[in-house]
């Protein structure tokens, strides 16, 4: 006989969330993924000015408001038909780089690391769920030392992100054909002078401690498996070239089902919403034709989430479906495993190391003085993609143009594919999936559940 | 020993137009002393989330004086909050209620994001009990109801911002339009600053009451009557009839979308993230994202600013 167990609210994340599991011989058999919150963005953006969607669909995620703001105007570039400068490129990256740090670093320490390490005995460290902490008292220590230092780390590099960014969450300075802030010898110094002081703790702190923890924890390399497909539509643009293909960027675009590597046509994407709370004649359709219509409380639906599926798969997204599918050797070479908790938490610590370098040589690339921006106008009827990749995976916008206005927005960010909820077929969401066969010892405290949970950093 | 600051003196710091360093290092210590009075240790604070994006609670850590860890650790009892909070699920849902029983009439509620109130609140539900999902709507209520005081954290909470945005599919709306009993401090910006935000708690902590609020109930010391367009460092374009024809452009940007003249915010002068740059100083417009009006208002961001008839 099946026990039913529900976490509402999932704690330590960005957004609403709630999981219901059925945990039988003390494994989990069933598990429903719901997102508990619907704000109506793609509707809000109907009529206005498509300048404005980069700004308005920031507001998806305070987290990662720089993802949005860069697959808005890629979709925007596409749509208007933009050249971006050189500069443009690079500091748009630096913005997006910036990002990625801070996601990454906030996620393994502020969000994470509490269901590994104990934290000070006061609120909000206490209460806490009771489980295996493993690590022994002067390592749980260090650990905690280094969860307040992260903190710091992590707002240095929001820091660094408004050299170019001008605030951060919600920057202002992305626009059609660039950015507005300039380049300069001084600016360049001040972004070097952080990054260097982030790429120490990166690679002596925040690396070696995701190591550390999993070899504490090595049975998380075996929890949490999931479907094992993989999509990553790609990000961090290397050339001024055009690149449909998403081949000429420093982490490139690719999906991975049923044990194979295979290309991404985005035409092959389509959002159900059978068990979703829209209308059913909205479903299967893709985001470049999609629709959005709410009907709260439909009968047999759990979640605001939709259900994104791949040629009709449902596809993990994410830092390890980016290092996968470019098969980088630290998370490749562990096979199976790589698709698990802790591999989740390698493959982000791994891809913050890569893309913190890789920002390294993008400073020495830019010219300053040179422009940023190339003006462009708002075309009367257009149509645009932008494909992208969040902190917590792929993130795709969708514009429709008419009479100079949004005619129809379409998001389909990072959680919208992780915590979806079945498709029409009835097949699982990737979180979901990832959860059966998760052992959970104490259903009063479902540690490893919430465990297999926050590594997708949902 | 660090001597007793008055409300004068409060002001003036926070006033000030010192660039260059953040605005509260000077109010540090005076903070730290606040605490130590405080007759019940910390004081309790319990932190809802709404129709929002998380975005005002990653800038609250983006807090540099005093530093976000102190904060935690040291000035506050944060005993439900979402996103930093060790527990989950019923845990987490027990701290928030055992909170408001233990300390009725004393604790600080703090909202982030916009209450949903369209269908009984059903577009936005924050726990369960009982088998039964909670909306943010009712436990802003039975919370609110019990709080010493509320802060509407950001645009969002104060009101409604981007979900309450036309046509407001969800009828999201701020929390002082749902709150009438117990006192609502509105802390716009989006997000807000983490200046604006401890500023305002420490003033409520030093002296026990609101401090003077303005017609949208924003503190004044944070939100002047003098506009973001009085203190610009463009203002001169704007005197000699120099305009950018693009964002990013030399000149004021006035004409490419700046809503500078209605803003009520220090942007230009404590910046953001550790006073390290803001919108204008950036060449890019301002989006007027301490207004009532956000972002219908302010909309098209890249167009003139236009008066409704």
């Amino acid at each position: 006989m099946s026990k039913k167990v529900v976490i509402d609210p999932v704690t330590r994340i960005e957004g609403h969330l709630k999981i219901e599991v059925n945990v039988d011989g003390g494994k989990v058999v069933d598990a429903w993924s719901s997102g508990t919150l619907f704000r109506g963005f793609e509707i809000i953006l109907q009529g206005r000015d498509p300048r404005d969607a980069q700004h308005i669909t920031q507001r998806i995620c305070g987290v990662c408001p720089i993802a949005h703001s860069m697959a808005s105007a890629r979709c925007l570039d596409d749509a208007f038909k933009a050249e971006v400068p050189t500069n443009g490129r690079i500091t748009r990256n630096l913005i997006q780089g910036a990002n990625y740090i801070q996601s990454h670093i906030l996620h393994f320490y502020t969000l994470a690391a509490l269901d590994y390490v104990k934290g000070p005995d006061v609120p909000p460290f206490v209460p806490r769920y009771e489980g295996d902490y493993r690590l022994p008292p002067e390592v749980n220590k260090k650990a905690v030392e280094h969860y307040l230092e992260a903190l710091n780390m992590r707002r240095k590099a929001q820091e660094m992100l408004a050299i170019y960014g001008a605030k951060m969450p919600h920057i202002t300075v992305i626009i059609p054909g660039g950015i507005t802030e300039k380049v300069t010898k001084e600016s360049i110094d001040h972004f070097r002078s952080y990054l260097k002081e982030l790429i120490d703790f990166i690679d002596n702190v925040y690396v070696p401690d995701v190591v550390a923890i999993g070899e504490v924890y090595k049975d998380y390399y075996d929890i949490g498996r999931g479907y094992q497909n993989a999509l990553a539509y790609g990000i961090f643009p290397l050339t001024d070239e055009p690149d449909p293909t998403g081949q000429k960027m420093l982490i490139k675009r690719g999906a991975y089902a049923n044990g194979k590597f295979i290309p991404v046509d985005p035409a092959k994407i389509t959002e159900d919403v059978k068990y979703s709370w829209y209308r059913n004649d909205t479903s299967g359709l893709n985001p470049a034709e999609g629709k959005t219509e709410p009907q709260p409380r439909k009968a047999g639906a759990y979640s605001w989430i939709k259900a994104p599926r791949y040629e009709g798969l449902p596809m993990e997204v994410g830092p390890l479906a980016r290092m996968w599918v470019n098969r980088v050797p630290e998370v490749f070479g562990l096979g199976e495993k790589a698709f698990s908790t802790m591999g989740r938490h390698l493959a982000r610590a791994i891809e913050c190391r890569m893309v913190a370098h890789a920002m390294m040589e993008w400073l020495d690339q830019l010219r300053p003085g040179e422009p940023t921006m190339k003006p462009c106008e708002v075309p009367r009827e257009a149509r645009g993609m932008g494909l992208w990749e969040a902190p917590r995976g792929a993130i795709g916008h969708w514009i429709e143009i008419k009479d100079y206005r949004i005619r129809n927005y379409q998001v389909v960010s990072a959680t919208i594919w992780n915590a979806s909820p079945r498709d029409d077929k009835g097949q699982r969401g990737p979180i979901e999936q990832a959860l059966v066969g998760t052992p959970v010892k104490d259903l009063e405290n479902p540690i490893e559940v919430v465990r297999v949970i926050r590594s997708f950093d949902p | 020993m660090v001597r007793r600051i008055s409300r004068r003196e409060f002001i003036r710091i926070c006033t000030g137009t010192t660039a260059g360093i953040a605005l509260l290092s000077a109010l540090e210590p005076y903070i730290l002393e606040t605490l130590a009075e405080a007759a019940e240790g910390k004081p309790p604070v319990i932190w809802l989330q709404g129709a929002g994006c998380t975005g005002c609670s990653v800038s609250l850590l983006n807090a540099v004086n005093p530093p976000i860890q102190k904060v935690l650790l040291d000035i506050i009892s944060l005993r439900f909050h979402p996103t930093v909070m060790a527990a989950a699920g019923h845990l987490a849902w027990h701290a928030l209620e055992e909170t408001a029983a233990k300390y009725p009439g004393k604790y600080f509620l703090v909202v982030e994001g916009g209450v949903p109130t369209g269908d009984d609140g059903i577009f936005c539900t924050i726990g369960e009990k009982d088998g039964k999902e909670i909306t943010l709507l009712h436990a802003l209520k039975e919370y609110g109801s019990k709080a010493a005081a509320i802060i509407a954290a950001g645009q969002c909470a104060s009101f409604g911002g981007i979900p309450g945005a036309a046509p407001n599919p969800t009828t999201t709306v701020g929390v002082w339009e749902v709150i009438k009993k117990t006192p609502v401090i509105n802390v716009p910006c989006c997000p807000m600053h983490p200046d604006d935000f401890l500023g305002t708690l420490t003033y409520v902590l030093r002296f026990g009451e609101l401090p003077e609020l303005d017609y949208f109930n924003r503190p004044k010391l944070f939100f002047p009557d003098q506009t973001i367009h009085e203190g610009c460092p463009r203002c001169e374009y704007f005197a000699k009839g120099i305009f950018a024809k693009h964002p990013g452009d030399e000149g004021c940007l006035a004409m490419v979308g700046c809503k500078g003249m209605v803003a009520h915010s220090r942007c230009h002068i404590r910046w953001w993230n550790n006073h390290t740059n803001w919108c204008i100083r950036a060449g890019a417009p301002c989006q007027a994202c301490s207004e009532p009006g956000f972002p219908d208002d302010s909309g098209p961001l890249y167009g003139r600013y236009r008066l409704h008839e």
